[in-house]
This record gives C-alpha cells, sequence and structure tokens, in this order.
C-alpha cells in the first residue's frame, strides 16, 4: 500500500508534476505515513532518477528543473506536518543566493539555485541585484552556512569582494562560507578576494556547497 | 538583378507577430524599473503603476512612436566621411564586443585581456576592408574592472577611424563616455549631425527594462546619439521555447524600447536589434551558433524592416573554444543568414565562446568569410548584353580567356579575392609554403596587418583630452594612474 504510494511520489517527480506531487503528499498525511519516510522512499527517489536521467543524457534542464519544483511543493507540503511532530527533513545545508548590486543576470544563478535545492540545500534566493547588507542581513536571519554570489559582469565582479570584506569586517567567517560564480569569474580572481569556492558551473556548485558543509560525495 | 532576400515569415505572420507584441505592451505591460521613463511614459498616457514599476502602454502611443522613428541614419568615421549607412537591405560588418577573454596566439587558449591586446585588436580592425566599423571588443584586465567598458572606447579612439559600436555596462559611464564621443566630434552637436558611434542597449527577458539599460536608452536619445536595442530572449529559459514565441517576446520589448526612446525625443536614431539565443537544454547555456538563433534573428529582422526601422543581428559567433572548424561553419552560417536577411548591420566577427572571447586569427578569418558573404550578396549581375553570345560567337572554340580583355575588364569585379589566410594552392605549393593551418595563415596575417597599421591624425590635444576623461573616472573607483600607452603613436 504505502509502497504503492511512494511509487506514484516518486513518478510525480520524474514527471515534474508539482499538482500531482501536493496531493501525494497530502495523502501520506492522511493515511497516517511518517512524512520523513514519504520524502526518503518516495519524492527523493524521482529527484535521484531525473538526476541520473540528466547525467547520462536522456533528460534535458526542463525535466530536472521541473522535477525539482514539484519536489519543493511536495515538500512545503509535508513541512508543518514535520513541525508538528517535532522531527526535521535533514538538510545539507541553508544558502543564501543573490546576483550582486548592479547586476541583473539571473539565468546562472536560477539554475544554481535549483540544482542546490534538488540536492537538498535549503535556498534563499533574493534575485537579481542585491547590495551587500540584503545579502549579509538574509545570511544572519535564516543562519546561512554559505553565501552564494552570482556576477556576470567584469564591472560588477568588485561587489564580491565587498560582501567577502564585509563578511571578514563583522567576522562572520569562517562560520559562513562564500562561494562565487558567473561568466567573468576566474581562478584568479577567486584566489584575489579569497573567497572559499568557486565554479563555472551549476553541477560544480553543488559539489562545492556539499564540500564546505563536510558533506562532500564519496 | 534579382534581390537576394531571406524572408522566413509571411506577411500574415509578420502582422500577427507585431500586434501579439502591441497586445503585450498593453498587458500584462512592460516592467519599467527607471522612474524618468514610467513619468515620460505616464504623460505619454499609458497606464502606469510606479510601485510595481509596469508600465502599460496603448497602441496608440505605440504607433505613434514608429511613426516617429527614422527609417534610416549614417554613421560617420573620425574623418567625417559617411561610413555605415543603416538603410533597406544595405549589410555592414562589425567584431563582437564586450568579450571577457582574448585567444592567445601563442598558446591558442583564452586569456584575460590587457590594453596592448585591445590597441592591437582596433588596428587590425583599421587594417581589415571587409569589416566595416570598429567596437569595444573586450575589457581589458589591468584598468579597475569599474571602468571596464568606459576605458575600451578610450583606447579605441585613439586607434581608430571606423566608426564603433559600443555600451556603457553602468549608468554612471555613459557620460564619460559620450563626453570623449563629443570631444573628437568637435561638440554634442557634431556629433548629433554626424554620429560616429552606437550605443547598445539590452531589455532584460522577458519584458523588463533595467535602470541601468533604460537610462543608456533616455541618454542616448537625449543627445541623439543612435542607440541599437538588443532584445536577447533566451528561448525556453527566459522567453516562449517556441521561436515564433521568441520573436513576439523580441518584438514586444523593442516596441518598448523605440517607445521610451521617441518619448525621450522624437526622431532620435534608434535600431531594431538584438541577441536572441535558444537555451541550450543540456548545457544551459545560450548558444549563438545555434541553427535556430539563426532562425530568431533573420525573423526578427524581417518584423523590424516590417516596421521600417533599421535593423542589426549578432550572429557572426561560434560558440566553439577554440579556432576550429566548429568556429567556422557557425560563424559562416550566421553571417550568410543575416546577409541574406538584409540587417544592416552583423556583429558578432572575430567573437567565440558564447559571446565571451575574441580572437585575432578569428577576426582575420571571419573577415575572409565577410568578403564572401559580401560578393555572394551582391548577387550575379549582367555586364554585357547579350551576356557571352557576341563574346564567345567571336572567341569560338578557342577558350583562351586569360588573354581576353574581357577578362581582365571584368574579373576583379566578379571575383573576390581572398588573403592567403583562404588556401587554394595545389598540394606542392601548400607544402612549400611550410604546410601551414589555417590558424597559422590568420596569425601571421593578423601580425603583418598590425605591424604595419598607421596612426591616425589625432592630435596630442584631444588624446590629452581623452586621457583625462578616463582618468577622472578611474580615480573615482581608487585608481590613480592609468596604464602607458606605447610610444610614438
Ligand atoms: C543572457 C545575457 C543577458 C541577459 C540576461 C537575462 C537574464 N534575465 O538573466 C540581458 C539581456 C538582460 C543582459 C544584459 C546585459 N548584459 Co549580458 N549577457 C547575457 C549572456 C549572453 C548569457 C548569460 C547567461 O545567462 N548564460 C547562461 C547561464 C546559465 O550561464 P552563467 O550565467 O554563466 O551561469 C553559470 C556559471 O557561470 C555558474 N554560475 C553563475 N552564477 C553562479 C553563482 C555561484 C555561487 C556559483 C558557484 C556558480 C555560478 O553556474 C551557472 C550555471 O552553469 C552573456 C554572455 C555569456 N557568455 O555569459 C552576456 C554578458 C554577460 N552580458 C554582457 C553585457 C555587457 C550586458 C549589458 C551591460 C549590456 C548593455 N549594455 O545593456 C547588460 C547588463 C545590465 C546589467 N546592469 O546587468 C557582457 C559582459 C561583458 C563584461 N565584460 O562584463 C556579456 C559577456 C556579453 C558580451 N560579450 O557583451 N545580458
Amino acid at each position: 500500500m504505502a509502497n504503492e504510494l511512494f511509487q506514484k511520489m516518486a513518478q510525480s517527480i520524474i514527471d515534474g508534476d508539482s499538482e500531482v506531487a501536493v496531493e501525494l503528499a497530502e495523502q501520506a498525511i492522511a493515511q497516517g505515513i511518517d512524512p520523513l519516510e514519504a520524502i526518503s522512499n518516495g519524492f527523493v527517489t524521482g529527484v535521484n532518477k531525473v538526476g541520473e536521467a540528466f547525467s547520462v543524457g536522456d533528460v534535458f534542464l526542463p525535466e530536472l528543473v521541473m522535477a525539482g519544483d514539484a519536489m519543493k511543493s511536495a515538500l512545503a507540503t509535508l513541512e508543518p506536518e514535520l513541525k508538528k511532530l517535532g522531527s526535521a527533513r535533514e538538510i545539507l545545508g541553508r544558502v543564501v543566493l543573490a546576483t550582486v548590486e548592479g547586476d541583473i543576470h539571473e539565468i546562472g544563478k536560477t539554475l544554481v539555485g535549483s540544482m542546490l535545492g534538488a540536492s537538498g540545500f535549503e535556498v534563499y534566493d533574493l534575485g537579481v541585484d542585491q547590495p551587500a547588507e540584503k545579502i549579509i542581513g538574509k545570511a544572519l536571519e535564516v543562519n546561512a552556512d554559505i553565501i552564494g554570489m552570482s556576477a556576470l559582469l567584469t564591472t560588477t565582479m568588485v561587489r564580491q569582494r565587498e560582501v567577502i570584506e564585509e563578511l571578514d569586517k563583522e567576522g562572520l567567517r569562517p562560520r559562513i562560507k562564500v562561494m562565487i560564480g558567473g561568466a567573468p569569474i576566474t581562478r584568479d580572481w577567486f584566489e584575489k578576494i579569497k573567497a572559499d569556492g568557486y565554479s563555472e558551473d551549476a553541477v560544480g556548485a553543488v559539489k562545492i556547497a556539499k564540500g564546505m558543509v563536510g558533506k562532500a560525495d564519496q | 538583378m534579382p534581390r537576394l532576400k531571406l524572408e522566413l515569415l509571411d506577411n500574415d505572420l509578420v502582422n500577427q507577430i507585431i500586434s501579439e507584441g502591441i497586445a503585450l505592451l498593453e498587458s500584462p505591460g512592460i516592467r519599467v524599473h527607471n522612474r524618468e521613463a514610467l513619468e515620460l511614459l505616464a504623460n505619454a498616457g499609458a497606464k502606469v503603476d510606479f510601485q510595481a514599476q509596469i508600465a502599460c502602454i496603448p497602441e496608440s502611443i505605440t504607433r505613434q512612436a514608429l511613426k516617429t522613428a527614422p527609417h534610416e541614419f549614417t554613421l560617420f568615421d573620425l574623418k567625417g566621411d559617411p561610413a555605415v549607412h543603416y538603410f533597406g537591405d544595405k549589410i555592414h560588418f562589425d567584431p563582437g564586443s564586450g568579450g571577457l577573454t582574448i585567444i592567445d596566439s601563442q598558446t591558442e587558449r583564452p586569456r584575460l585581456p590587457v590594453t596592448s591586446d585591445l590597441i592591437k585588436f582596433v588596428k587590425l580592425v583599421e587594417a581589415l576592408p571587409q569589416v566595416d566599423a570598429q567596437s569595444t571588443a573586450f575589457i581589458c584586465s589591468d584598468v579597475v574592472p569599474e571602468i571596464g567598458d568606459l576605458y575600451r572606447l578610450y583606447l579605441a579612439l585613439i586607434y581608430m577611424n571606423k566608426p564603433i559600436i559600443t555600451g556603457a555596462f553602468r549608468k554612471d559611464t555613459w557620460l564619460p563616455m559620450k563626453e570623449m564621443l563629443s570631444a573628437v566630434a568637435g561638440g554634442d552637436q557634431a556629433l548629433a549631425s554626424k554620429p560616429t558611434a552606437v550605443f547598445d542597449v539590452c531589455p532584460s527577458p522577458p519584458l523588463l527594462w533595467s535602470e541601468t539599460t533604460c537610462q543608456n536608452l533616455i541618454d542616448c536619445a537625449r543627445f541623439s546619439i543612435p542607440a541599437q536595442l538588443i532584445s536577447m530572449p533566451l528561448a525556453g529559459a527566459t522567453a516562449p521555447v517556441t521561436l515564433a514565441g521568441a520573436v513576439v517576446q523580441h518584438t514586444a520589448e523593442c516596441l518598448s524600447g523605440v517607445v521610451i526612446h521617441q518619448l525621450t525625443k522624437e526622431g532620435a536614431p534608434i535600431v531594431w536589434g538584438g541577441s536572441p539565443a535558444i537555451f541550450d537544454m543540456r548545457e544551459g547555456s545560450t548558444p549563438m551558433g545555434a541553427v535556430e538563433t539563426w532562425m530568431i534573428s533573420s525573423a526578427y529582422v524581417q518584423v523590424g524592416k516590417a516596421l521600417g526601422l533599421p535593423t542589426h543581428a549578432y550572429t557572426g559567433m561560434s560558440d566553439g573554444k577554440i579556432i576550429d572548424a566548429q568556429c567556422g561553419l557557425e560563424s559562416m552560417g550566421g553571417n550568410f543568414v543575416a546577409a541574406l536577411s538584409g540587417a544592416n548591420i552583423i556583429s558578432g566577427c572575430g567573437m567565440l565562446d558564447l559571446e565571451s572571447c575574441l580572437s585575432y586569427e578569428k577576426l582575420v578569418i571571419d573577415a575572409e568569410m565577410i568578403g564572401m558573404v559580401k560578393r555572394f550578396v551582391t548577387g550575379i549581375e549582367v555586364r554585357d548584353n547579350p551576356i557571352a553570345l557576341s563574346l564567345m560567337q567571336k572567341s569560338g572554340h578557342k577558350g583562351n580567356f586569360l588573354s581576353l580583355p574581357h577578362t581582365r575588364k571584368w574579373y576583379r569585379e566578379e571575383q573576390y579575392l581572398p588573403s592567403e589566410v583562404i588556401d587554394r594552392a595545389s598540394f606542392e605549393g601548400w607544402k612549400s609554403r611550410g604546410e601551414k593551418s589555417t590558424f597559422e595563415r590568420a596569425r601571421e596575417r593578423a601580425e603583418k596587418l598590425i605591424a604595419a597599421y598607421q596612426p591616425t591624425k589625432i592630435t596630442g590635444e584631444l588624446r590629452q583630452e581623452l586621457r583625462a576623461i578616463t582618468l577622472r573616472a578611474a580615480e573615482t573607483f581608487g585608481m590613480q594612474s592609468l596604464p602607458p600607452l606605447p610610444k610614438g603613436e
């Protein structure tokens, strides 16, 4: 019975169908199934399947992103129930993500956000054109482990350094780790501004983030 | 001569795209993160929500803007001669711009460019007759990043004669850039009547004008400096995945640009351009060399022409990482499609790696490509009438055309003669010249052309003035001196 439900849950993620995913989550609650089990035996199996299919080139970004969205909806439905039971889903870490001030390129940042979300991070995506105070403020508010900053312009990548300097001044590092990315970001720049990690793509971003919270893939 | 013309859309489809574009501006409207533009729109009668920063533009306002926008204009070189005529189906070419890296001629891999690279690049563009205009090609890493955009214009102005396609990355760098252009032209008035530069301005897909780029647009209009709308729907990511859908979004974004621009100043020159792309669903990248990217570009150029506006396409590029076969095939395809579509200016030569890298060698190779494309577009002309009857009746079966005056009279016009970059030698000939690859031949040609550069007539005084403007900007960002320029030029 439960097994069949779990299978449907996985399938809803594979189909990228948020509506069905929410319905199934509600069913699980009604049937008194442990939400943690619904997540790990049901929905996560779907996410993993999609992830595998993506890595071998059977499905592409639309499937991946929609799977992430469906997962998010399912989790949002189960979250209150988890709280009620006093248990919490294990998350890999909290990430505050933004494109820096003066810069409105958002696609890469959003992609990194969905991949982090789908991999088990709790992601707070502030959007584009975000000043240092907002980014740091949010990181403190949600007790973030990681700040991720995107910059696509040579004129705005300097803002990444400003945030890092501010964090250092406030003594918030190494508690909060900083990872950076975007087309003009090079290893040189990463070393120069003493960030904690950088990546040229979303898959790499997940790897780095996992390393930062001590959960690197074996 | 029959006109060569590529039209992907039939008339009904063009009309439908335009009316859907106009309808999108009415609802949901365009987001405008710029107070001044919102006020202009509100005053003109658009329904503006200042809180949400959204303007719903009625069709009448859009139509009015299309009436006042000029159908053509000319860019002048620094000597004051007309150089690029944005008109009808005339085509011109300029290199890609805003690059982050340059292919190192020795390692054949990208690296960060410095001042001397940009100087070389500008000289090379001057030397290539196929390339009609300069562009502020890439960012120099030896100045503070904040002045990256204006510093490239400064360098270009010192070494160039051809007009230039440029763009500002910030609100506060536009003005010093304008000051430099104005200094070279001899005042704002002179610059307006004989513009030497075009500013690229990008709306943000979908349906948004950011504060910065919108201000650039308004500032250009105010000084009658041509603005080039670079709408870049990314089909499947920030725009509908259907190609026709992406063109509708492009139409709406460009129309909103024309409206804001013409409301600022009626009759100011504006170009219907773009740099769209499909979104690659495997890599999550924006391939500029994709066949569908060419198709979206060709279609929007057709829409722009239907609206009577000058047009631009950004298609002469490749997504390859080195100068290889992919680089050649993608650039050739894009250049051909845009040229046959009649885009007035076609950007992208010399550029690769998803619009982020430039190469001297690719520029030299692309110049040959452009020579061929221009030749193709000129078409097959009838030089004599009858075409060959009299000639061949006279020459009979002799086949000695090499010795005929007729051959000598016409061969230079009939044939595009490529440089040594294009190898047409016998195998032995190629061997005896060192068995060189296209890249090697291009590298040698680039070196030769750069070495033969002749300085322009720019006065020492003007150089000082341009340097002073640039230095002032640098100082605001904590840089006290600029990299020295090579002596004696
Ligand atoms: C699409 C695009 C736009 C769109 C953005 C739409 C949107 N909603 O985001 C629009 C049209 C708005 C735009 C505007 C402008 N753009 Co633009 N744009 C691009 C383009 C073509 C692609 C960027 C993109 O989305 N790529 C796809 C995504 C998935 O890749 P990505 O962003 O690189 O992200 C990946 C990695 O970098 C990494 N990553 C990214 N962020 C992060 C963060 C972290 C924490 C980590 C770990 C990793 C990571 O992972 C991502 C996924 O793989 C680039 C060219 C390029 N090759 O980058 C130019 C480019 C970046 N733009 C450029 C310019 C100049 C501009 C403008 C200033 C133009 C103008 N004059 O108006 C304006 C900027 C206005 C502003 N103030 O921001 C230049 C920058 C030049 C420079 N030297 O700085 C480029 C290089 C193009 C060019 N050659 O001119 N642009």
